[in-house]
Formats: structure tokens, C-alpha cells, sequence
């Protein structure tokens, strides 16, 4: 290699800046806001001790974090309880969800007709049916998979109904040429074109569906017929005992990340290759 | 300059006819006259390029002879051999229109998976299908992987792999650099004498039309009907060469010319009207 060429290889100021720019973003996205938090924790921390703050009305980290050891039996057996309503109701969300916005692409006049019914159903606040809920309903769980259900089901329908209409005119057109059947323009066509949209709906849904697990739980727990972590957080403020009203807290909150970045991923992995959306993350 | 069209057009040949457009108009609810009394005979193996500036209804043309919509008025007469039925007709889109989540292989099975062919039954097809496009080896490949004249030589295999007897082409190489579209148009003169189907091909570039056909229909707006046609007498093979020669040039000046009277007829009977 001659002197020259090695010369081209080096970077100009202008690039050199730029990868030096983009490493420095690769890892403040995960140093930053960790860096944040470690530094409210600790402020959390002092602010209990120089203000001589009393367990029963704001705990020190530490002891929430003792408590979640201490307690863990209890807890962690109330959060199976909430994520078995969350799941259920999640995967419900997606049958019913996916199930209506397919009957919908079927023809005009079914979603004309059907949709504003389900936007009635979003735009009810859950806490303010639950009563109605709990009069036809007797069984425990059906209640509580019907309420969160009622929550995370709209924003897969309302996605996936625009996903299934989002179809590129000229590759109707292809399928009509070809002779395609309406079966197979939904297998082939539709569906799949409906894919980034309905994982977006889904990673909303999963969200939504925890908070309408707990919401529920929040509403049955106070006539003492739920185990979940919602019945915790009430029993434990009924108590006054803080340090265990945070430890639920934020492991309703961690739940809630999790399933959130599980969805992403799985988001993730099946656009990877062709949509837009994934295609930018990669760079 | 009508005279010119008794001179220069052959005289139809009614043995060979696979389609006659006779009085065919589209008015859109709109109330646009897309196209008004398209008289029009394309013959079994022609190269047949549809010539006009915007709004003149060649794309609607082609949108009525694949039955994508219907006419208002007149027949579309499909002969030879009774009317054709869809499987017939390969339709390669101004985009390329692939589905972005299948692979090259998965996109040009496409029309005959959506006839009951099985990925291994139409394996054979494809795979020959792909090397006559020259994307070999590129099966696996998702469209975005792909530059756009690979896209379109995929677009092109797919409506190629039912072995078609009419070709519909709405400017498929109007959004590709010139290197490419004359790469593009090379390869599929190429394809045609190979297999020696029809194609009517829409363009609103003169050269393009000129190198490609040997019937050019040039058409004027409003409303959109046939205003000249000119035959393009240079023999096959024509390669690299011919688009180069003195006669290509004077071919193209020719039909520049006709294409400007066109033009101009639009704009005379914008006045006439007022």
C-alpha cells in the first residue's frame, strides 16, 4: 500500500467527528438515564435522612428493597396472580382485536356499522362499568379479564382495521389480475401488510393490559375478592406499611417495562428485514 | 396529417388480431373523458407502445384491456383463439409493486401460488423465470435489498411466469436512471423475441417508444383519444447499435414531430371550445 492510500483511509476531522458522535450516543442512550436514576435514588435517599422522614410515610430504597426480599413470598405470588389477568386478557385483546378488525376489512358496511360501538367501549371509563361488571358477572377472574380486556382490546382493532385498508392500490390490482380469491387477498395481501400496524397496536395493548389487570383488581380489591398486587398496594396502605406499598409499585412498573420491551423486540424481529420502522433501528 | 396514418400504418391483419378496441370511451364519475371513441387493433405478437403527454388516457387504456375497469362506451374485441381470461394477461406496474415482506423468489411465485401451485411444483418456473431477468442467484433477497431496476426485472418475472400472451407495461422504467432503462429495454426486447408474446407498452418517452416497438400509438388529451399512429419499420434484433444509427434518430425526430401536432391538437381545441 502506498503512502497515498493510507492517507485516504484516514478520516477527515468532519467524519472522525461523526463516529465519535455516534459512539457517544450508542452509549448515552443506556449510561444517561441510568446515571439519572442512580442519582434520584440517592437523592430519595438523603432526602429521608436530612428530613428525619418517617418509614410509614416515605422509605429509604434500601429498606423498600429489603422489604422486596423479605416480602418476596407474598409479592411475587400477587404478581403471578396480576400477570395471569394481564397475559389472558392480552392474548384476548389480540383474538378479538385481529377477529373484528377482519370482519371489518370484510366489508364497509360492517365497520361502518360496528366501529362507533367499540369506540363507545374505549372512551367509558373502566372504573365506571366495573359496577355493572360485577352485578351480571360472578365469577372472579372472568370479571377481571373482562375489564382489562374492555382496555387493551381497542388499540389492536383500531391499528389492525387501518392496516387491513392500508393496501397499496397497485398490488390490489396485481391480486385482482391474478384472480385472487377474498381469502387469499387477506392471507397474502392484507394480513401481512397489516403486520407493522398491528404490532404497533400490540405494544399499546401490552401496556393496556396490565393497567386494566390492576385497574380491576384496584375496583374488586376493595370488596376483598382479589390476591393481585393491586390488593397488596390497598391492604398495605390501609396498614400504612409504605415500604411495602413501594416494593408492589415497582414491581408493577418493571412488569410493565418488560412487557413493553418484549414486544418491541418481538416487533423487531419480524419487521427487521422489510419495514421502514425496523430498518432505522438497525442503522 | 391524418393522411399519414393511411400511408404509414399496415393495413391491418385480420388473421392475426388478438384485440380490437372499436369506439371504446371511458367517462370517470368525475365527469373526466379519460379516453373518447379509441379505435385501435393490436396484432398477435406486436410491440405496440402507446405514446402521449399526461392526461391522455394511456394508462386508462391499459387499465380497460387488463379489466381492471370497464368502458363506457364501445367493445374491447379479444380474438384469437376466444376471449382471454386473466391468466393471460401479465401487468407490470409504472412501481414495481412487490410485496416488501417476501422474498424475490416468494414475490415472482406469487401468481401462481394464488393459482393452487405448490413453492415446489412452481420452482422450476421461477427459477428460469429469475434467470431470464438475470437475478440469479438473488432468490432469497427481500425487495428493499435490491436496487430499483432489480425490482422492476422482478416485477417483470412476476408478470412473465404465467407465461402470458399480452403484456401490459404502464411506464415501467419512467422512474429509472437512463443507464438502467436502456439495460432494461435491451433486455426485455430480448425476452420478446425469445417468446414472442404481445406487449402494448405506455410511455411518454419518444425514444424509448421508438427503440422499443414497431407500431407506435401516439395519443392526445383531452379528451384522450388516438391521434396518429407510425410504424417502425427497423428489423430485430436491435441493440446498442441501432440506438445509436442515423435511421433511429430520423425514426425518433418523426415521431417527435407527430407527438408535438398531438400536443398541439390539445391545445387548438382548448380554444376551439371557448
Amino acid at each position: 500500500m502506498t503512502a497515498i492510500d493510507e492517507r485516504v483511509l484516514e478520516l477527515d476531522p468532519e467524519e472522525a467527528r461523526r463516529v465519535r458522535q455516534e459512539r457517544f450516543e450508542r452509549i448515552g442512550r443506556w449510561v444517561l438515564p441510568l446515571a439519572i436514576m442512580i442519582l434520584a435514588i440517592w437523592l430519595w435517599d438523603r432526602i429521608c435522612v436530612w428530613n428525619a422522614i418517617p418509614q410509614y410515610i416515605l422509605p429509604r430504597p434500601g429498606v423498600v428493597l429489603w422489604t422486596l426480599y423479605n416480602d418476596a413470598g407474598l409479592l411475587f405470588s400477587s404478581l403471578l396472580v396480576t400477570l395471569r389477568i394481564t397475559f389472558l386478557s392480552l392474548a384476548l385483546a389480540v383474538i378479538g382485536g385481529v377477529g373484528l378488525a377482519v370482519l371489518f376489512a370484510q366489508s364497509k358496511w360492517v365497520e361502518m356499522s360496528f366501529f362507533p360501538f367499540a369506540i363507545v367501549l374505549q372512551v367509558t371509563p373502566i372504573v365506571a362499568i366495573f359496577p355493572l361488571i360485577n352485578i351480571y358477572v360472578n365469577d372472579q377472574t372472568t370479571k377481571l379479564l373482562l375489564c382489562a380486556w374492555i382496555v387493551a382490546f381497542f388499540p389492536i382493532l383500531s391499528n389492525t382495521t387501518l392496516g387491513l385498508n392500508s393496501v397499496d392500490r397497485n398490488l390490489r390490482d396485481m391480486f385482482k389480475l391474478n384472480g385472487a380469491t377474498r381469502w387469499q387477498q387477506l392471507r397474502y395481501l392484507r394480513l401481512p401488510a397489516a403486520m407493522p400496524y398491528f404490532l404497533g397496536g400490540l405494544k399499546i395493548a401490552g401496556g393496556l393490559s396490565l393497567i386494566g389487570a390492576v385497574v380491576a383488581e384496584f375496583v374488586a380489591g376493595t370488596t376483598g375478592q382479589s390476591s393481585g398486587l393491586a390488593s397488596r398496594i390497598i391492604e398495605a396502605g390501609y396498614r400504612l406499611n409504605a415500604p411495602r406499598l413501594f416494593a408492589a409499585l415497582f414491581l408493577i412498573s418493571l412488569t410493565g417495562i418488560l412487557i413493553f420491551l418484549v414486544l418491541s423486540l418481538i416487533s423487531h424481529l419480524i419487521l427487521r428485514r422489510w419495514h421502514e420502522s425496523a430498518l432505522k433501528q438497525e442503522r | 396529417m391524418i393522411t399519414e396514418k393511411v400511408a404509414q400504418a399496415p393495413a391491418p391483419d385480420v388473421a392475426s388480431t388478438l384485440l380490437a378496441l372499436r369506439g371504446v370511451g371511458k367517462v370517470f364519475s368525475n365527469g373526466v373523458t379519460a379516453l373518447s371513441d379509441v379505435d385501435l387493433t393490436i396484432r398477435e405478437g406486436d410491440f405496440l407502445s402507446l405514446l402521449g403527454p399526461s392526461g391522455c388516457g394511456k394508462s386508462t387504456a391499459l387499465r380497460l384491456i387488463a379489466g381492471l375497469s370497464t368502458p363506457t362506451s364501445g367493445v374491447l374485441d379479444w380474438r384469437g383463439g376466444g376471449a382471454l381470461d386473466r391468466s393471460n394477461i401479465g401487468f407490470v406496474f409504472q412501481e414495481p409493486t412487490l410485496l416488501p415482506w417476501a422474498s424475490v423468489f416468494d414475490n415472482v411465485w406469487l401468481p401462481l401460488r394464488l393459482k393452487g401451485i405448490s413453492r415446489a411444483k412452481a420452482a422450476p418456473a421461477v427459477t428460469e423465470m429469475l434467470a431470464r431477468v438475470h437475478l440469479t442467484g438473488f432468490e432469497d433477497a427481500v425487495p428493499r435489498e435490491l436496487s430499483g431496476g432489480m425490482k422492476m426485472r422482478v416485477s417483470i418475472a412476476r408478470a412473465m411466469v404465467t407465461k402470458p400472451r399480452v403484456l401490459l407495461m404502464d411506464e415501467p422504467f419512467a422512474a429509472l436512471d437512463e443507464i438502467t432503462r436502456f439495460k432494461l429495454n435491451n433486455d426485455l426486447l430480448e425476452l420478446w423475441q425469445d417468446e414472442r408474446f404481445t406487449v402494448v407498452f405506455v410511455t411518454h418517452s419518444v425514444f424509448e417508444s421508438v427503440f422499443l416497438s414497431n407500431r407506435v400509438v401516439v395519443m392526445a388529451a383531452r379528451p384522450g383519444r388516438v391521434f396518429d399512429e407510425l410504424a417502425i419499420e427497423a428489423s430485430y434484433p436491435r441493440d446498442e447499435a441501432f440506438r445509436t444509427s442515423p435511421d433511429y434518430a430520423a425514426l425518433c425526430r418523426q415521431a417527435s414531430d407527430v407527438l408535438v401536432q398531438a400536443i398541439n391538437s390539445t391545445a387548438g381545441a382548448h380554444h376551439d371550445g371557448h
